[in-house]
């Protein structure tokens, strides 16, 4: 395929030959000319060739093996990875012990204080709302259970976040080792580690919060990093002047400056820490996340959804205060701020009194409000009258049919047929004009390493059905994302919209899902969808409305008709905040592939599953080092020119 | 940086205790909140794990005044929970000789608890619907015949053959093959996405052919009819490439952490004792999965209705 562009552009104009991508894909065509024949001579085989792979069942299993062995007796064990344990056990089960004995009422208290301080009355209400809620849905003990593994795990990873943030932002040598090691942790699907995770740690907390604090502590670092970089060189040069030494510097001026940067760091690791929480549940986690994970046991998706409000609405009050407090940088910390503390510990402590006195500690039975009936007739009223038979349109069961016959199918047949060489050409090809020889070279490497691994065949499968669901949501996200940048009032009517179906455990959608496109790869696309779609309508809508007003008010006067402006002024001006969208949709995407394993949707996804469930470490850690190599490819392929800072966005 | 990190590591060696840190003893943090005495169970993906444990939990909490936690684990890695002591037992095992050698012969952590009383038996089905018009599909001889009405968009051209959660033994693949069937085994990923599937299927009246296992609830919703495979013979499914054979039928087993086995006092005698019938188990489980009551209504229904059958395990 890539040789075909090549000859065709060998008799272009020269006025092509300017261009740095034509440039590019010459130099492509010509390394390929040279290479290709001399590998087609070597290893003549339509898939991956076998004499380039690496069988590692045998070690994989010998270490899996050797870990069970020496568990209990290994010094490595005893004397450090057993103290770690211990130690998240112990402060975990500090933080749940305090939260019971403050009592529902303690806690709401406590935490409405708390929003009041830093966000005002609105949010103080709506964090009430909100933890009432979780008590009427008769989920207090879990959502209690959950709140103390994530305060531990958050603070964990702000913890090395930080560390790690510092050590980026203040020397050039570090930042230059850490960039890819945060980049390559931030496109790990969560899934893909779990199960070295649980072979050392055993499932239970420990375990999770370790999974955890990998999956929430890169954006922290990042923005630490990001913060510290960005600080006013005129207010360091001053705070020099001063004769500042560096640690003076740091902490009177660099820290506080770059505030707003660690604000949004910690918003986003407790967002990531949050959504980890029911990918923990798989490893016995507890919390809200095994309700949800055992709800589908049973086919029940009212009780999973029940469990799943709680953690939504839990991900919505602590996105928006902490949010609020970073929103307040630069301005006086208003007065209320000063006594904030000690009101709310007082208010706390009276409520948890009241509360011990009138008996009332625990949230009474009573008051629990029974929503799993209802919504599980209203899934199957719709999943009865959308699966077949609907006129005209067809059923979801016939779309399901025809998009995997039509669209996966093809494309997936397409990829494995071609040979090896030229989906890694193809790869180049794409990867090289969008960014550096660096970025195109790695994108490659990794795609090969899936080869190397021995699972070439399903990474395709893999990859077919990424293209196809990140395809599907740029459609719908630009669509989506175009409409709320011109209307403020969808937009308001979106942003609630867009808060559950991000914070919304994928467990809790599963089985509606299942219902709605049947077994199979459809359903995993669905999934996934469902999933990536919110961050690209968001960074889509703010791309949009970040377009220079100027220039759009420009074309107005000229008579552009409102398509005009979207095609001919904003798209081009928003491209950066476009390509970020594909990128993030991409990433997002792919983390759900695993979840695709276990509607269907095969390849890697059910390899990944299926190590977890199995304790086989040979096929689980294969397949999860391969979805990570995906990652890495697609990741690099679609690399924007400006780096992304966050990963949830 | 390093002077840093090795204060911080001693700082948690102070905070944790000097000295040696005990992996086998790893309880979860939830646990004893109250300072009452606790249980742990391990309940697995499928309903009727679910419901041992419910009815377990049950009487555990409300006649021998303990406190139970129960954690969600595949089957495998709930092995390992076990010889660690994160877990104090599961009280349905369909059968892991390489974990059995391991944990309960060689390293001595995991204890037999005796059987469930339960048999559990896998197999290929069919939808009685489809069945009653179409006898001879019971044997696997003619499946091949209605490989064109079992095809869906995922079985590529053949036969679709719907297998469940990577947890559960299947010898499918293998089978399809060395049968020389005319069938794609498409693996549904989990329980809940194939039950979802079938119910589908049989809402529709469609044919299907799927890897199931009783005893199991959704009979009573989708009744189905096993197909012939050939027949079991002591160790014909010894090596899984070559395997041509049916599926055996297995007694189902109960498994304690050693420790607690010998030390656990009432519990452990209470679980050891735990065994009751496959009608039993379904009555639970289909008040659990299909009249959505929560498994613990579901068990104080049942116990209301049986007293003569868990007195005699009270100790």
């Amino acid at each position: 395929m890539a040789t075909v562009t090549a000859a065709s552009l060998r008799i272009a104009p020269p006025g092509v030959l300017r261009r740095p991508a034509a440039r590019k894909l010459l130099l492509l065509a010509a390394l390929a000319a040279v290479l290709v024949p001399l590998a087609h001579a070597r290893w003549a085989s339509g898939s991956w060739p076998s004499a380039l792979t690496v069988d590692l069942t045998g070690p994989l299993t010998r270490a899996g093996d050797w870990i069970i062995d020496n568990r209990d007796s290994h010094p490595l064990f005893l004397y450090f990875l057993g103290h770690v344990s211990n130690a998240v056990v112990v402060s975990v089960r500090a933080v749940y012990l305090l939260l019971l004995a403050a009592g529902w009422a303690g806690v709401t208290a406590a935490a409405t204080a708390l929003a009041w301080c830093v966000a005002g009355i609105r949010l103080a209400l709506g964090t009430a709302a909100a933890l009432l809620a979780c008590g009427a849905l008769g989920m207090w003990v879990p959502t209690m259970q959950t709140l103390a593994l994530m305060a531990v795990a958050v603070l964990v990873s702000v913890a090395v976040g930080t560390l790690l943030g510092l050590a980026a932002g203040l020397s050039d040598r570090l930042d230059r080792v850490l960039r890819p090691v945060l980049d390559t942790m931030q496109v790990l699907p969560a899934f893909a580690y779990l199960l070295p995770v649980v072979l050392v740690f055993g499932i239970g907390v420990p375990a999770a919060v370790l999974a955890t604090v990998v999956y929430a502590a890169p954006p922290m670092a990042r923005l630490t990093a990001l913060g510290l970089r960005g600080a006013d060189k005129e207010v360091l040069e001053a705070v020099d002047s001063l004769g500042a030494t560096a640690r003076q510097r740091l902490l009177t001026a660099r820290l506080p400056l770059a505030r707003k940067e660690l604000l949004l760091g910690l918003n986003q690791t407790i967002m990531m820490a949050l959504s980890m929480a029911v990918i923990a549940s798989v490893i016995g986690a507890g919390g809200l996340g095994d309700r949800v994970y055992q709800a589908l046991a049973s086919v029940d998706v009212g009780a999973a959804l029940a469990a799943g409000i709680p953690i939504v609405l839990l991900a919505v009050v602590l996105d928006r205060i902490t949010a609020a407090a970073g929103d307040t940088t630069g301005r006086r910390p208003a007065p209320r701020a000063v006594y904030a503390v000690p009101a709310a510990l007082a208010v706390t402590v009276a409520a948890a009194v009241a509360a011990r006195l009138s008996g009332r500690l625990d949230w009474p039975a009573s008051w629990t409000v029974a929503v799993a009936t209802p919504v599980n007739d209203a899934v199957a009223w719709m999943t009865d009258h959308l699966y077949s038979g609907v006129p005209v349109v067809g059923g979801t069961a016939d779309w399901a049919g025809h998009f995997t016959t039509w669209v996966l199918d093809p494309l997936r047949d397409g990829l494995q047929g071609l040979p090896w060489w030229a989906v890694l050409l193809l790869v180049a090809a794409v990867a090289w004009p969008i960014g550096t020889w660096r970025t195109a070279l790695t994108a490659v490497l990794a795609l090969a390493a899936t080869g190397v691994l021995g699972v070439w065949e399903p990474s395709l499968d893999t990859l077919s059905q990424v293209l196809a669901a990140v395809a599907v949501t740029l459609v719908l996200g630009f669509a989506i994302g175009v409409a709320a940048a011109r209307g403020d009032r969808f937009e308001r009517l979106l942003r609630p919209v867009l808060d559950v179906f991000q914070t919304m455990p994928q467990f809790v959608y599963l089985i509606p899902v299942v219902a709605l496109f049947g077994v199979g790869r459809a359903p995993a696309v669905a999934a996934a969808v469902v999933y990536a779609l919110p961050a690209v309508v968001r960074i889509t809508a703010q791309g949009l409305r970040q377009v220079d007003p100027a220039a759009l008010e420009a074309a107005r006067s000229l008579g552009a008709t409102p398509a005009q402006q979207i095609r001919q002024v904003q798209l081009p001006l928003a491209r950066p905040a476009l390509l970020l969208a594909v990128n993030q949709g991409v990433v997002l995407v792919l983390a759900v592939v695993v979840i695709g394993g276990l509607v269907g949707g095969g390849a890697l996804g059910y390899d990944a599953v299926f190590g977890l469930a199995q304790g086989d470490l040979a096929t689980g850690l294969v397949a999860g080092a391969a979805i990570v190599c995906l990652g890495l490819t697609l990741d690099r392929v679609t690399q924007p020119t400006e780096r992304r800072t966050t990963k949830g966005a | 940086m390093r002077a840093r990190l090795t204060a911080l590591t001693g700082t948690l060696l102070l905070l944790t205790g000097c000295g040696a840190a005990d992996m086998t003893k790893q309880a979860s943090p939830f646990a004893d909140a109250r300072g009452a005495r606790t249980v742990t169970l391990s309940v697995q993906s499928w309903v009727g794990a679910q419901a041992n444990v419910a009815v377990a939990q049950y009487l555990l909490e409300s006649e021998l005044g303990y406190r139970v936690d129960t954690v969600q684990v595949d089957e495998v890695p709930a092995w390992d929970a076990l010889s660690q002591g994160r877990v104090d037992a599961i009280l349905e095992d369909w059968g892991h000789p390489d974990q059995e050698k391991r944990y309960v012969h060689d390293k001595k952590t995991i204890a037999r608890g005796g059987g469930l009383g339960v048999t559990g038996h896998i197999g290929w089905y069919v939808p009685a619907y489809f069945a009653k018009q179409h006898p001879d599909v019971t044997d696997w001889k003619n499946l091949d015949r209605y490989a064109d009405e079992m095809r869906t968009p995922e079985s590529g051209g053949k036969g679709q053959l719907l297998d469940g959660s990577p947890s559960y033994v299947t010898n499918d693949k293998a089978l399809v093959k060395n049968l020389d069937l005319d069938y794609q085994v498409v693996f549904a990923g989990s329980e809940a996405a194939q039950i979802t599937q079938i119910t589908r299927f049989a809402k529709e009246k469609k044919p299907f052919l799927t890897y199931w296992y009783a005893p199991q609830w959704l009979f009573e919703k989708v009744p189905m009819t096993e197909v012939r495979l050939p027949a079991y013979e002591e160790g014909c499914d010894a090596d899984p490439a070559k395997v041509a054979c049916a599926y055996p039928h297995t007694p189902l087993q109960k498994y304690l952490n050693a420790d607690f086995a010998r030390n656990g006092g009432d519990a452990a005698a209470f679980l050891k004792k735990f065994r009751w019938t496959t009608e039993d188990q379904n009555e639970v489980s289909l008040m659990i999965a299909d009249q959505k009551l929560t498994p613990r209504e579901a068990a104080e229904k049942w116990a209301d209705r049986h007293a003569s059958t868990w007195k005699a395990w009270l100790p």
